[in-house]
């Protein structure tokens, strides 16, 4: 328990320095999607692309340049990792197989990063650094270009556009993710993270065996594994090999830039929609999730009664001694909720519940705060759900920010919101029903059924965060995974798009004395509530066949 | 449909439609007396039962979703139980359908609550036969459902007017109780505003024509026949947003069930199917899936049970949104009648001399102002009232040109009364000079909300003189101000739409205390201020019952026309009021927030009592093979099969429970939205998350009394 203090007093410094580029960034990245002038490199990038940056698109439109562009997106990366070996600094890899490729470039173009191959061992240098960390900003700037559609949907009236995706993510990449994370870049270089291009290091070892230590564009990938709420780790052991995550301080730094663009896009969402203290509400529903799951992970690792971890102290298991129990807990709260899933320690060794927490962040659906621009959205999403009920419950027809929730809105939201669980429950009810997946599981009972649950649950939140023990890389996951996956991301995007301009094309309601107010603190205990009542209701009976009955014997 | 008699009148039928709907002159009373079928009661839910049986029809079940697919579960669950029988197979299989029937119940009993006021209603539109003239002026006698529009139909004393239409011949008393339940007969007569007639009501003197002006089957009585049954109830916006809603939540658990069992399997725990099957039919929405119906019919049942009759279920819902509501001044927010409040002389003339002059040009109007100037002026110089009116006296009425009234008196003496600047100038016209502050008094009158009435004389070779002032005041009816606050608290402007000049509006709408008020309005004015409030995002409610309101009343999201108006208003509005009564949009506005504030309730009542109904069945399902999931079972059930069949028993005895309340309506209190919603939330969210637990579990307790199930 003498590990509590100095690990909440760093839990507190990470909030705090969230805390102080709150307002700056979220007003940056505003002023970024709602300013008419153009950089040069950017007029630059249209000429080439023959793209109008001042022409608006309507949703429809705006979804085909999207889908086209991430189509596009995931042929080049299968290309680029099927035939790495042609290319420079292969460092001898070879091609992955079609099933893996198929699974890695949807991975990373839906900024999941699920990995079933391991980092070092299946992919050089030229296939992590053009084509990886090139998805790693591109799906970041994505996801952020569909929250800000939807921003523009919710703050216009009597419209069709909902903006320019290229131009929102031409501009998400270069003026927002590229000088972040050059910057970071250079903070985590600056505390021991490498970067080279060497050929691995080999280094004979006391025992007298031999070893050969790989490195890599390790720095440069791993600001925008975080920023970007990615997670791909350039090694296989992500997080936790020292390499990427040197000291407990850059631990503490990469949880921070995890956190920092979904925290500051609730900022920016107050913004564009005029309305601050909205922002500050759905960030307050976000902070309640995030807090409440951290505590109970915390707790649950700290406290446990069973014979070996309470002789050991802690849960240490699996977690590095450089993090300690806090770090691990608050780097593994932050990146199930943050659909990072970057790891610095093995989820599978955390206590059952502790574990089964890990699990419910995700399956809450990435919202608390989420993944960069879809957290936002997906919470939008439950914002909404909220407000039907509530708002019938004051006698009016539901309206969020002046717009009514009417059939069409209300099909929209709760399809999207249906996406994740569907996707869940049909893809483990399949793979438990086939033998070879089932020989996949690295043990049977509650634990093996958690290991599978949480592959899913991963993938089709776009998390790409492993549980470990699930040997994912057979045809069948491959496949099964990577439509997870693209379902996860690409149907809500379409609805999300869809709702964003109903939205646009209402006029606004004013608000008086009868409208439900939405950001009060009496609205955001109903936002997170109904998160956790949907997520809960839905998952129970898994969660109580996995970790639920793995804790309570 | 039906075929007619040949009887003209039917003696029977009068009463039977007015017992249903009787008679008073109250709106509060008349409505106690539409209430069909009265407050709730059990014996409404026995007398349903044949109804719910009915509907079991896959065909009709279908429509609702949720409780369609607890009908197939109970079907299956049935066929499970005679395949390998068991008391407990057969306890979820008969509770399976009784769920579903309760849900037909709610329906049923809200239906049949309307029905019996129907039925008298269609009484009075079987038996009618018309006598219809043809282009020859030619009668010939044909039943009531073959007239068509722009038929002539002449009606006489004691006959029933056979269709909706207007007046285009004579004049004639009405009684209209049939429809409106107000027993007072009113005067029907061609041209202008009182020409418009209903079917199914009888003229009880006099002779019309009336022109026919809707088709067979679309009369106003058809369409209240078709609400007040809910036959042609179509789902509104908000119930479709919210059936859509419980669509994905079902969506979602059936998924969970059918992802559950795999994952039972893996896990050494295969479920039968009957206790996968009660699992489902505990998690949809069934609550509010049994209810939604019910609450929307019970709704409009509010509506008519409070004379007014909406045309769509969507415009209820319009009304618990309206952010505007626009009110005439005159009938709604004063008394229909302006009264004399003070006589106000000029410098160098005496009040009784004023008082004179007023009585005796009011004592041939009979205007009810006219009538209060003669009041006033007794009442306040009572030495006047024994001055007899002289007998030969000649009174010219009032005239909207001149603007003015006057009585020419034996004397030859002309006593003038009207509109200050008409007044004054007849005076100047005469040779008087106007004294000084006869427009200032006049004035300071319109600046308090009343209208001045300048009084004048004029004898024979004396130029003409100004005696004073008549001041006419609105009197605000009791009780406005309060009523108004409430429609603040609710998040409701009120606007006072007024023909007055802008002095006399500001004044009133004080008094009154409106937030807004447009004054020297005309119909124009009323479109334009409806159409500003709409591009604003308002929702506007209005009442209107002249022609001229029609363009109004159809722009406007909640047009409540009142019966009395014309056919044109009663066309444009989307709801007539039978009573007539302009205040009632209040009203209207509370039955609509109070119906979705009641789907909203049980919305949410329903799936927060899903956490306690898994509490029941998880442990129960999974304890054989992972016994320290006994710690779920917090409620201590006694066993696996009880916990199930107690849950499931819950589950439908709920619908029961909650039937009254969702024929009643949550009770709606005017007060600030965010207030409400705590409210609520309470009572329902917190509430909906514990009341299972102890229901649960006395279900429990009571099923451990059953042998065999242990």
């Amino acid at each position: 328990m003498a590990a509590l203090i100095p690990g909440i007093l760093q839990i507190l410094l990470v909030f705090a320095a969230l805390a102080l580029c709150y307002r700056p960034l979220g007003d940056y990245m505003a002023r970024v999607f709602t300013t008419t002038s153009h950089w040069r490199v950017e007029r630059a990038i249209y000429r080439l692309g023959g793209i109008n940056p001042d022409a608006e698109q309507g949703w429809r439109s705006y979804l085909r340049s999207l889908l086209w562009f991430s189509l596009v997106s995931i042929l080049l990366l299968y290309l680029i990792v099927r035939t790495q070996s042609v290319l420079p600094f292969a460092g001898g890899h070879t091609g992955l197989t079609p099933d893996q490729a198929w699974n890695t470039a949807v991975s990373f173009v839906t900024n999941t990063n699920w990995q079933s191959y391991s980092g070092e061992a299946a992919l050089g240098v030229s296939a992590q650094a053009v084509g990886l960390a090139v998805q790693n900003f591109l799906s970041a700037a994505v996801g952020i270009a569909v929250a800000v559609a939807l921003f523009r949907g919710l703050a216009r009236t009597e419209t069709s556009q909902l903006g320019n995706f290229w131009v929102d993510l031409v501009r998400g990449s270069v003026r927002i993710l590229l000088p972040l994370s050059t910057v970071f870049a250079v903070v985590l270089l600056a505390g021991g993270v490498v970067q080279n291009l060497a050929d691995p290091v080999t280094v004979h070892t006391l025992g007298g065996a031999v070893q050969h230590i790989p490195g890599g564009t390790v720095a440069s990938q791993e600001a925008i594994k975080n920023l970007g709420t990615n997670g791909g780790g350039y090694f296989n052991a992500n997080a936790a090999h020292p390499f990427e995550n040197p000291s407990a301080w850059t631990n503490l730094l990469q949880v921070f830039l995890m956190l920092l663009i979904p925290v500051a896009l609730t900022r920016t969402f107050g913004v564009m929609i005029g309305s601050k203290k909205h922002g500050y509400a759905i960030l307050s529903a976000m902070g309640i999730l995030y807090i409440a799951s951290l505590a109970g992970v915390i707790a649950s690792e700290l406290v446990n009664a069973s014979g070996a971890l309470h002789a050991a102290g802690s849960a240490l298991e699996g977690k590095e001694l450089r993090f300690g129990v806090i770090g691990s807990d608050f780097f593994a709260v932050s990146t199930t909720m943050t659909s990072t899933g970057a790891t610095d320690a093995a989820h599978s060794s955390f206590t059952p519940l502790g574990g089964g927490l890990l699990v419910l962040n995700m399956v809450l659906g990435e919202i608390s705060p989420g993944g960069v621009g879809s957290g936002m959205y997906g919470m939008l999403m439950i914002a909404i759900l909220s407000v039907f009920i509530a708002g019938l419950m004051v006698g009016r027809t539901p309206e969020y920010l002046g717009k009514k929730i009417g059939p069409s809105q209300m099909k929209l939201a709760s399809l999207a919101i249906l996406v994740m669980p569907a996707t869940v429950l049909i893809g483990t009810a399949v793979a438990f029903s086939l033998p070879s997946v089932r020989a996949s599981l690295s043990t049977s009972g509650p634990h093996g059924l958690t290991e599978l649950l949480y592959a899913f649950v991963s993938a089709a939140n776009n998390n790409g965060s492993a549980f470990a023990g699930l040997s994912a890389n057979t045809p069948v996951l491959n496949v099964m995974l990577g439509l997870a996956m693209l379902l996860g991301r690409f149907l809500p995007i379409i609805l999300v798009l869809a709702l964003a301009s109903t939205f646009a094309e209402q006029r606004r309601v004013p608000d008086t004395a009868g409208t439900l107010p939405t950001h009060r603190p009496l609205f955001i205990g109903v936002m997170a509530g109904v998160a956790l009542l949907v997520s809960a209701l839905t998952f129970l009976p898994a969660l109580a066949l996995g970790p639920i009955a793995e804790a309570l014997g | 449909m039906t075929t007619p008699t040949t009887e003209t009148t039917s003696d029977p039928l009068g009463s039977t439609v007015s017992t249903s709907t009787t008679t008073s002159a109250k709106p509060s009373a008349a409505a106690t007396a539409r209430t069909s079928g009265g407050a709730f009661s059990p014996r409404q839910m026995v007398s349903s039962i044949p109804a719910a049986l009915r509907k079991l029809d896959p065909r009709i079940m279908i429509k609702t979703p949720v409780m369609f697919l607890v009908e197939v579960g109970a079907a299956f669950t049935t066929v499970m139980a005679i395949i390998s029988p068991s008391l407990f197979a057969w306890g979820i299989a008969i509770w399976l359908w009784l769920t579903v029937i309760f849900a037909n119940l709610a329906e049923a009993v809200a239906e049949g609550r309307g029905r019996a006021q129907a039925d008298s209603l269609r009484a009075a539109r079987t038996t009618t036969t018309a006598a219809r003239l043809d282009a020859g002026g030619h009668i010939e006698i044909v039943p009531a459902t073959a007239l068509r529009r722009d038929d002539r139909v002449r009606v006489r004393a004691g006959e029933v007017i056979p269709g909706d239409g207007d007046v285009i011949e004579g004049a004639a008393t009405v009684d209209e109780s049939a429809v409106t339940g107000e027993s007072a007969p009113v005067i029907r007569e061609s041209g202008g505003d009182r020409c418009a007639v209903t079917g199914g009501t009888r003229v009880l003197s006099d002779t019309i024509i009336v022109q026919i002006t809707s088709e067979p089957g679309e009369t106003f009585l058809d369409r209240m026949i078709a609400l007040v049954e809910g036959a042609t109830r179509q789902k509104t916006p908000n119930e479709i947003a919210l059936n859509i809603l419980l669509a994905v939540l079902t969506i979602i658990f059936l998924l969970v069930i059918l992802n559950l069992q795999p994952l039972a399997i893996f896990s050494g725990a295969r479920q039968s199917l009957i206790v996968l099957t009660a699992l489902l039919v505990c998690l949809i929405p069934t609550t509010i899936g049994a209810l939604l119906s019910a609450i929307g019919i019970a709704g409009m049942d509010r509506l008519v049970q409070r004379g007014v009759l909406a045309r769509s279920g969507r415009a209820v819902e319009a009304a618990g949104d309206v952010s505007t509501l626009l009110l005439d001044k005159t009938g709604t927010i004063t008394e229909g009648d302006r009264k004399a409040t003070g006589l106000l002389p000029v410098t160098g003339v005496s009040a009784d001399d004023l008082a004179r002059a007023a009585r005796l040009s009011s004592l041939a109007d009979e205007t009810p102002e006219g009538r209060s100037v003669v009041t006033y002026a007794e009442e306040q110089f009572p030495a006047q009232s024994a001055i007899a009116a002289p007998a030969d006296a000649e009174f010219v009425p009032f005239q909207a040109k001149t603007r003015m009234s006057a009585i020419v008196l034996p004397t030859g003496e002309k006593i003038v009364k009207g509109a200050t600047n008409e007044v004054l100038a007849w005076v100047e016209a005469h040779d008087g000079t106007v004294p000084a502050d006869a427009r200032t008094i006049a004035d300071e009158v319109s600046a308090g909300g009343g209208t001045a009435l300048v009084v004048a004389t004029h004898a024979p070779e004396m130029p003409a003189r100004v005696l004073g002032v008549i001041r006419l005041s609105d009197i605000v009816k009791a009780g406005m101000p309060e009523r108004f606050a409430r429609l603040r608290a609710m998040g409701i402007r009120t606007v006072m739409i007024t023909g007055d000049n802008r002095l006399t509006a500001q004044a009133i709408a004080a008094e009154a205390g409106v937030d807004d008020f447009l004054a020297e309005a005309t119909p124009e004015d009323k479109l334009a201020l409806i159409r500003r409030e709409q591009e604003g995002g308002h929702l506007v409610a209005m009442t209107g019952d002249g022609t001229n309101d029609a363009p109004a009343l159809a722009q406007a999201d909640v047009g409540v026309a009142m019966n009395t108006g014309t056919s044109a208003a009663k066309e444009a509005g989307n709801m007539v009021d039978l009573d007539s009564d302009p205040t009632k949009l209040i009203e209207i506005v509370e039955i609509g927030k109070q119906l979705l504030i009641t789907r909203g309730a049980l919305t949410t009542f329903s799936i927060a009592n899903d956490v306690a109904k898994y509490f029941a069945v998880i442990p129960a399902m999974f304890v054989a093979a992972f016994p320290g999931l006994a710690a779920l079972n917090i409620m201590g059930l006694h066993s696996p099969e009880s916990a199930i069949l107690s849950a499931v028993i819950f589950n439908a005895l709920v619908i029961i429970v909650l039937i009254p309340l969702a024929l009643r309506g949550v009770r709606y209190r005017p007060q600030a939205a965010a207030k409400l919603l705590g409210h609520n939330l309470l009572v329902f969210g917190v509430g909906g998350l514990i009341i299972p637990f102890l229901g649960i579990k006395v279900i429990d307790l009571i099923l451990t009394l059953i042998p065999g199930l242990n």
